[in-house]
C-alpha cells in the first residue's frame, strides 16, 4: 500500500511543478504590460520604467518565476495591486460559496442519479431504463447555461419562488443562503446527474451479471442486502471516481453559474481579475484551482485503491 | 471446459448482445436536422429574409407574424435571419475548432501509442497538465489579453480539445500496435511514416470522426456559454450563445427570445451527440452505447 | 424408495429463447433423491446439468421458461412465494459453485460472507456468529481461521476458496446440498481434496447431495445412484455400483472408455467419443445420440427412445438397443 501511494505522490510533484510553470508563463507572457496598466493614464516611459524595476519586472522570466515559486511555497501568492488583499484572502474569502455550491450541486446530483441508477440496474431493458437511458441522454446535451434561463424562468419569472441572484452568507442567514442556492445548485446538478446515472447503471447492470450476486441469492439473503452491499459496493468504484473528478472539473467549472446567478464565488474573482488585468490574482487563484483539481484527481485514486482491495495487494 | 459451458447456456439464450446499435429513427431524425441547419446556414444568401441587422425601432419584439416569421427582438431585428446568421457563426466555430483539435491531438496521439516510452510519458503528461486547467478560465484570459475575435476564439478552443483527442487516438493507437499486422510491417522493412499512415490511421480514422462530432457538440455549447456572457462572439456578430444572452433579457416579456436560439441549439447538440455516440458504439463497442 | 424424498424433480422442461429460436436446455426430467443419499450427475458440457442445478435452485435467467415441478421437502420450489424461497435457501437447500473466484465476493472479507449467511438464518449475533465461523473454516481444513476472516478471496489460493465457499454452504446445516462441478476450476492435485472433504461432511451430517461434473470418475464410490445426462435429458439412471457393472446405454459406455486407465500400455489411444454435442437450438429428430453411436441403427434415428426400467426397477435407461455386457468395474 505504501508503496503505491508513494508512486503516485512521485507523479503528482512535476505535474504540480508544470502546472505552476505554466501559470506563471501564461499570466507573464501575455501582451498588456502591468506597469502601463497600473499607471494607467499617468504612465510616463520614466514612471512605467521605474515601476517596472520595482516589481522586478525587468529580471528575467525564470528569474522572476523561481522568486514567485519560493514565495509560494512559503505561503504567499502575492497581493493584488488593486484591491491590496493577498490572493489568500480573496481566495479565502470566496471558495467557501463556491465550495457550498458544488458540494450541493454534487449532492443533488448523486440524490437523483444514483437511485435512478440502481432502479434501471435492477429493471435493465424494461421501458423505464429505456425512458431513463433517452433522457439522461438528452439531458447531457443541454448546456449549463440553458438549464438556467430554464430554471430562472421557471421558479424566478413565472413562480416567482425563488431569487434570480444574489447571495447571502450561511452565517447571517442559512435559510436566505439557501435560497439563493438552490436554483445555482440545480442548474449544475443537472449536468451532474445523467453522468452519474449512466456510469452506476452500467456498472451495476455488469455487477449483477456476476456469480457472486447468483451465489448471494443462492444463500437466500435479503435482495436489499444483495443490492446494497454485494452489488453497489463493487460498483461503486466507478461511482467513487466520477464524483471525484466531476468535483474537480466543478473547481473551475462554476465560472457560468456564478455569473448568472451573481454569486460571489472563485469563478468570478476570475473573471474580475482577467478584466482588470489583475494578474497577481489571476496567477494565484488559476494556479490554486489547477493544483486543486490535480489534488483532488490523486486522492480519488487513493480512495479506489481503499475500495477495491486487489488495488491494495497489486492484483486486478 | 465446463466455464464453456455456462458460457452457452446463458451467453447464447439469456440476452442476445445487440451487436449494431439501432440505427433507428433516432439517428436519422438526427442527420435530419443536421443538414436543415447546414442547409439554411448555408443557403442563407438565397432564403427570402429580411437582413439579421436591420433595426425597426417600432416593431420592437414584436410577435410572430407574416412578415417576421419568428417576431422580433429587442431591437426590432428578425428573429429567424438572425436565428439562421447565428447557426453559421456557431457552426463554424463548432466545426474549425474540433479541426484542429483532432488533427493535433490525433497526431499526437497516434505516435504516443506507437513509439511509447519516454515520449509518451511526456505528451500524457502534458495533456494531464493541460487539463488541469480550468478551460473557461483559460479561454476568457487568453481572449481577454490577445482580443476578442472570432479567430481567437476558434483557436484557443481548438487547442483546448487536443487532450480528449489525444487520448482517443493514443488508445485506438495502443490496441492496434500490438496487432500482427504491425510487427509484419516491420519485419518487411516499413518505415515508421509508413506504417503509421498507411496501417494505423485507417483504422484509428473512425474512431476520431465519432469523437469528432461529439467535439463539435462540445464546441458548440463552450462557445455559446461565452458568448451568453458576452465575453465570446464579438458584437455586432452574434452566436446563438449570444441572442439567448441578449434574449435574458426580455425573459419577463418575450420569453420566446430566448429560448427559440435556445432549442435550436440543444436539438443540434443532441442530434451532433446523437450521431458521435452511436458513430463510437459502432466503432468500438467496448466503450459502450447509449 | 420407502419414504417420501427430499428432493423430487418431476417432469422439468427448461426452454430460453434466442435469436436463433427456442432452446430447450433441459426436456423432461425426473429426479428423485432421499435424505441423506448423494445423487451424481454426469454429462458433457452443454447437455444441460448446470441448467438443471439453476432450475432446481430457481436461480435461473430472467428469459428462461421452467416447467413443471420442483418438490423440496414437501413444498414446490416453482411456485413457493419469494420470501419463503429465500427463506429456505442457504438454511435447508446450499449451493457450491464451479469457480471460487467469481462466486466469492472479492471486494469482502471471508469472514462477512461467512457471518451473513449464520445472522441471516440463523440470527445468531455477531460474536457467536464469528466464533461459529471460525469452527467452520476449520472444520473444511483452512489453517489459521481467524486470519483467514479478515481476508479477501483475492488472498486465497484456488483450492482454499472452493473449501471456503463449501464452508458457506454447510454453514446453515443444509438438508441438500447441490456441489455443481466442484472440482473443475481447480488443480488435479486438490480435486481428490475437495471430493473427499465434501463425501466426509455429507457423511458426518447425514445431508443429501447432489454431485454434477462432467468426469463419470468422480462419481465413481462418492455416489449412491448416478443420472447420465445428455442433451438435455437423463438417458441412464441407475445406484452407482450397478452402473458400473452394466450399464447399458452406448453413450454412457463412451464415457467409461474415454477416462484414461492408468494401467493402460503407454501410447494407448484414447477413445474419445467423436462428434460434438447437438445444437440446442436445433433438435434432432430420433435419439439425440444417434450421430454418434456405434450401435445407431434404423429406429434410432426416427423416434427418441423413452426411459425404461430394466430388470432391476431402478436402473434406467433411453435406448432401443441397450448394450447388454457387463463392463469392467473402474474406480
Amino acid at each position: 500500500m505504501l508503496g503505491f501511494v508513494v508512486r503516485r505522490l512521485l507523479y503528482l510533484v512535476p505535474v504540480l511543478i508544470a502546472v505552476s510553470l505554466l501559470t506563471f508563463l501564461i499570466a507573464s507572457l501575455l501582451p498588456g504590460d502591468l506597469a502601463y496598466v497600473i499607471l494607467g493614464d499617468q504612465a510616463t516611459p520614466e514612471k512605467v520604467e521605474a515601476l517596472r524595476h520595482d516589481m522586478g519586472l525587468d529580471q528575467p522570466i525564470w528569474w522572476r518565476y523561481l522568486g514567485w515559486l519560493g514565495h509560494v511555497l512559503q505561503g504567499d501568492l502575492g497581493r493584488s495591486f488593486r484591491t491590496g488583499q493577498t490572493v489568500l484572502q480573496a481566495v479565502t474569502e470566496r471558495l467557501p460559496v463556491s465550495l457550498e455550491l458544488m458540494v450541493l450541486a454534487e449532492i443533488i446530483g448523486l440524490a437523483i442519479g444514483v437511485p435512478f441508477a440502481i432502479a434501471c440496474a435492477v429493471r435493465s431493458g424494461s421501458a423505464f431504463d429505456r425512458f431513463m437511458t433517452g433522457s439522461s441522454f438528452a439531458m447531457l446535451s443541454v448546456p449549463t447555461f440553458l438549464s438556467a434561463i430554464l430554471l430562472i424562468y421557471l421558479f424566478a419569472v413565472e413562480l416567482r419562488w425563488l431569487p434570480a441572484t444574489g447571495y447571502v452568507p450561511f452565517q447571517d442567514d442559512p435559510v436566505g443562503n439557501l435560497r439563493f442556492l438552490v436554483l445555482p445548485a440545480l442548474t449544475l446538478a443537472f449536468a451532474e446527474w445523467p453522468g452519474i446515472m449512466r456510469v452506476l447503471r452500467s456498472d451495476m447492470i455488469a455487477t449483477l451479471q456476476e456469480d457472486y450476486i447468483a451465489m448471494a441469492k443462492a444463500k437466500g439473503l435479503k435482495p436489499s442486502r444483495i443490492l446494497f452491499v454485494h452489488a453497489l459496493k463493487p460498483s461503486s468504484l466507478t461511482l467513487v471516481t466520477i464524483t471525484g473528478i466531476n468535483i474537480g472539473r466543478l473547481i473551475g467549472g462554476t465560472v457560468i453559474v456564478e455569473t448568472i446567478f451573481a454569486l460571489p464565488g472563485i469563478g468570478r474573482l476570475l473573471i474580475g481579475a482577467i478584466y482588470t488585468r489583475d494578474l497577481i490574482i489571476l496567477q494565484g487563484v488559476v494556479l490554486l484551482v489547477a493544483a486543486g483539481f490535480v489534488i483532488m484527481n490523486f486522492i480519488v485514486d487513493m480512495l479506489y485503491a481503499v475500495l477495491d482491495p486487489r488495488i491494495r495487494h497489486g492484483h486486478a | 471446459m465446463a466455464t464453456l459451458e455456462i458460457g452457452i447456456d446463458e451467453d447464447v439464450a439469456v440476452s442476445p448482445v445487440k451487436r449494431t446499435p439501432r440505427l433507428g429513427l433516432l439517428f436519422w431524425a438526427a442527420i435530419a436536422w443536421i443538414i436543415l441547419i447546414f442547409a439554411a446556414a448555408g443557403l442563407v444568401g438565397v432564403l427570402p429574409l429580411p437582413s439579421p441587422t436591420d433595426m425597426d425601432m417600432l416593431e420592437r419584439r414584436a410577435p410572430v407574424s407574416a412578415l417576421h416569421w419568428l417576431g422580433t427582438d429587442g431591437l426590432g431585428r428578425d428573429e429567424l435571419a438572425r436565428l439562421i446568421y447565428g447557426a453559421r457563426i456557431s457552426l463554424i466555430v463548432g466545426l474549425c475548432a474540433p479541426v484542429i483539435g483532432v488533427t493535433i491531438g490525433g497526431a499526437l496521439g497516434m505516435l504516443a501509442g506507437y513509439f511509447r516510452g519516454r515520449f509518451e510519458t511526456l505528451v500524457v503528461g502534458s495533456m494531464d497538465v493541460l487539463l488541469a486547467f480550468p478551460p473557461l478560465v483559460l479561454l476568457l484570459a487568453v481572449t481577454a489579453y490577445l482580443g476578442q475575435t472570432l479567430l481567437n476564439l476558434t483557436c484557443i478552443l481548438g487547442v483546448l480539445g487536443i487532450p480528449a483527442f489525444m487520448r482517443v487516438a493514443r488508445a485506438a493507437t495502443l490496441t492496434l500496435a500490438r496487432r500482427e499486422f504491425v510487427i509484419a510491417a516491420q519485419a518487411l522493412g516499413a518505415t515508421h511514416a509508413r506504417i503509421l499512415l498507411r496501417e494505423l490511421l485507417p483504422n484509428v480514422f473512425l474512431p476520431l470522426v465519432a469523437f469528432f462530432l461529439l467535439g463539435v457538440a462540445v464546441t458548440i455549447v463552450v462557445e455559446g456559454a461565452v458568448s451568453f456572457l458576452g465575453l465570446g462572439v464579438p458584437p455586432p456578430i452574434s452566436s446563438w450563445g449570444s441572442m439567448i444572452g441578449e434574449g435574458r433579457e426580455s425573459l419577463d416579456v418575450a420569453p420566446r427570445l430566448a429560448f427559440i436560439p435556445a432549442i435550436t441549439m440543444f436539438l443540434t447538440v443532441l442530434s451532433f451527440n446523437l450521431v458521435g455516440d452511436t458513430l463510437r458504439a459502432l466503432t468500438d463497442p467496448r466503450q459502450g452505447a447509449l | 424408495m420407502t419414504e417420501p424424498a427430499l428432493l423430487s424433480v418431476e417432469n422439468v422442461s427448461v426452454d430460453l429463447p434466442t435469436p436463433r429460436g427456442n432452446l430447450r436446455a433441459v426436456d423432461q426430467v425426473d429426479l428423485k433423491i432421499g435424505a441423506g443419499r448423494t445423487l451424481g450427475i454426469v454429462g458433457e458440457s452443454g447437455c444441460g446439468k448446470t441448467m438443471l442445478s439453476r432450475a432446481i435452485l430457481q436461480l435461473l435467467p430472467k428469459k428462461a421458461k421452467l416447467s413443471g415441478r420442483v418438490m423440496f421437502d414437501g413444498h414446490d420450489l416453482v411456485r413457493l412465494d419469494p420470501e419463503r424461497l429465500r427463506k429456505l435457501r442457504g438454511r435447508s437447500l446450499a449451493v457450491v459453485f464451479q469457480d471460487p473466484m467469481t462466486s466469492l465476493n472479492p471486494v469482502l472479507t471471508i469472514g462477512t460472507q461467512l457471518i451473513e449467511t449464520l445472522q441471516e438464518h440463523l440470527e445468531l449475533d455477531s460474536v457467536v456468529a464469528k466464533r461459529r465461523s471460525v469452527e467452520l473454516l476449520a472444520a473444511v481444513g483452512i489453517p489459521a481461521p481467524e486470519q483467514r476472516l479478515m481476508q479477501y478471496p483475492h488472498q486465497l489460493s484456488g483450492g482454499m476458496r472452493q473449501r471456503v465457499a463449501i464452508a458457506i454452504a454447510l454453514s446453515c446445516e443444509p438438508k441438500l446440498l447441490i456441489a455443481d462441478e466442484p472440482t473443475t476450476a481447480l488443480d488435479v492435485t486438490i480435486q481428490a481434496q475437495i471430493l473427499d472433504l465434501l463425501a466426509r461432511e455429507q457423511r458426518r451430517r447425514h445431508m443429501a447431495m447432489i454431485l454434477i461434473t462432467h468426469d463419470l470418475g468422480v462419481v465413481a464410490g462418492r455416489t449412491d445412484d448416478v443420472a447420465v445426462m445428455y442433451a438435455g435429458r437423463v438417458v441412464e439412471r441407475a445406484p452407482t455400483p450397478v452402473l458400473f457393472k452394466k450399464m447399458h446405454m452406448p453413450y454412457t459406455e463412451a464415457l467409461l472408455a474415454a477416462i484414461p486407465k492408468i494401467d493402460a500400455a503407454p501410447h494407448t489411444p484414447l477413445p474419445a467419443i467423436s462428434g460434438r454435442p447437438p445444437d440446442p437450438t436445433r433438435p434432432i429428430q430420433g435419439c439425440s445420440f444417434s450421430p454418434r453411436c456405434r450401435y445407431a441403427a434404423g429406429r434410432c434415428y426416427r423416434e427418441k427412445p423413452l426411459l425404461t426400467a430394466s430388470e432391476s426397477l431402478d436402473h434406467q435407461y433411453a435406448c432401443f438397443h441397450p448394450i447388454q455386457v457387463t463392463a469392467g468395474v473402474c474406480e
